[in-house]
């Protein structure tokens, strides 16, 4: 299984390498969302700098949203969708590769974002490793329940507006638990932290156990 | 007769609450390339995505490739290849990329080299490493053609199989399969370019409102 995941990740970031919409759409997006915080707020940095956790967030998010939808519309063009139904690959991998993949676009932007908060809203970094591992936890969970979701929407005409109608609110513990986790980490109360990011492992845990086991009556379904 | 690779009996499909099949009777045997004729709408669309297990069986019997498709419709799938009206291609990918996907996902141990499929089709050299989204039509048909020698196929469903090829890319589908026939592979062709399709059939059957109409091969080509 773990083979069919790497061969359909591969195949989805070989896709983002060509046609470059996440270096050249997605990862603009994310900064310009920053940008345009930071001027809303300027005029009080105190709130810009209290509030530089939940922007950070709230950016990852409109781009997980956005590397979501693509991964599902290179599968709706010209019948892939049914190519990979007949292509022989385990569902669950099919899961594994596609959140992989979204994963993997999503740790790239929140370097990209973090960078982003750190020279634009003045904000230093007290507790790296909690910080990573909300990072970590939380991508896995997006991607997982982004993937589950995506994979929802997909055979629908009006996909492009369902899907952040049904994900956001789903993943709306993700955005708390990551937002006070990584404000203690930027703060240097990192013991505060601790706690959602245990909230964050079970949310990931839950989504990728999920996603394995339904994602192949998801992909039926949906066609 | 040789073993059975498609058996349909009383096989009923749904298209919403529409009954795209109903009610079809139909034996495949090894090596036999059936054409399925017939006009728009009659079904032949869906009874070629019934054989590969994409569309449910409602009703009757289907089996196919030893598979019960009422009860799993999913296994059968690894082991034939399906040639839409779409090519299942994806755009952004190279067309050597998009064939080392299928190749990579089908674990199709005994499947030629991709290069060597690639110049089957006349892809090779410079084609190869395009973008699939700048080629023509019937260059996206050639490399969607081109994939079917990649999957480990007892059983070849071909959708208008020659749409949009040139009389090159013609000539190399004909002769891919005659040689599948002969290695064994069953084929299913649902075509309206009759004059192409029937040289290459061993039977011929018409469908009609979603049921199939058998005779001799003389018999249905007058008919038709």
């Amino acid at each position: 299984m773990l083979r069919d995941a790497v061969v359909m990740a591969g195949k989805d970031l070989r896709i983002e390498l060509r046609s470059r919409v996440a270096t050249n759409q997605v990862a603009p997006f994310a900064v310009l969302v920053l940008i345009l915080f930071a001027f809303a707020l300027d005029p009080d940095r105190g709130v810009l700098a209290r509030a530089a956790a939940g922007l950070f967030w709230v950016a990852v998010l409109f781009c997980a949203l956005l590397a979501i939808q693509r991964a599902f519309t290179v599968e709706a063009s010209d019948g892939a969708r049914d190519n990979l139904r007949l292509s022989g690959l385990d569902p669950a991998a099919i899961f594994l590769g596609k959140a992989g993949a979204i994963a993997a676009e999503l740790a790239l932007l929140e370097v990209i974002l973090g960078t982003g908060v750190v020279l634009l809203y003045n904000r230093s970094l007290h507790g790296p490793v909690l910080l990573v591992v909300t990072c970590a936890l939380a991508t896995i969970g997006l991607s997982a329940a982004g993937t589950v979701y995506g994979a929802l929407a997909a055979g629908l005409r009006v996909r492009e507006t369902l899907l952040p109608l049904l994900l956001l609110p789903v993943v709306a513990p993700v955005l708390l638990a990551a937002t006070r986790a990584s404000e203690a980490a930027l703060g240097g109360t990192t013991g505060d932290g601790w706690p959602w990011v245990r909230l964050l492992g079970v949310f990931a845990v839950i989504y990728m156990a999920f996603g394995v086991v339904a994602f192949g009556p998801l992909l039926e379904e949906s066609s | 007769m040789d073993s059975v690779v498609v058996h349909l009996h009383g096989a009923v499909s749904l298209l919403g609450r529409f009954p795209a099949l109903a009610g079809v009777d139909l034996d495949v045997a090894a090596g036999e390339v059936l054409l399925v004729q017939g006009p728009n709408g009659a079904g032949k669309t869906t009874l070629l995505r019934a054989c590969a297990g994409l569309v449910p069986v409602v009703d009757g019997e289907a089996t196919v490739l030893g598979h019960d498709l009422r009860k799993d419709r999913r296994s059968v799938r690894r082991h034939l290849a399906l040639l839409g009206h779409a090519t299942g291609l994806y755009d952004d990918l190279t067309v050597a990329d998009n064939l080392h996907f299928v190749a990579r996902s089908t674990r199709h141990a005994a499947a030629p080299p991709v290069d060597e499929v690639l110049a089957r089709l006349g892809l090779a050299g410079r084609l190869a490493s395009v973008q699939v989204s700048r080629l023509s039509a019937g260059q996206r048909r050639r490399v969607a053609v081109a994939s079917l020698l990649l999957r480990p196929a007892q059983l070849w469903l071909l959708d208008e199989p020659h749409a949009g090829l040139d009389a090159d890319g013609r000539e190399r589908l004909d002769a891919l399969i005659v040689e599948a026939s002969r290695a064994g592979t069953s084929v299913v062709m649902a075509s309206h370019e009759l004059e192409r399709a029937r040289p290459l059939a061993t039977r011929i059957v018409t469908m009609a409102g979603g049921q199939i109409h058998t005779g001799t091969r003389a018999e249905v080509v007058g008919v038709a």
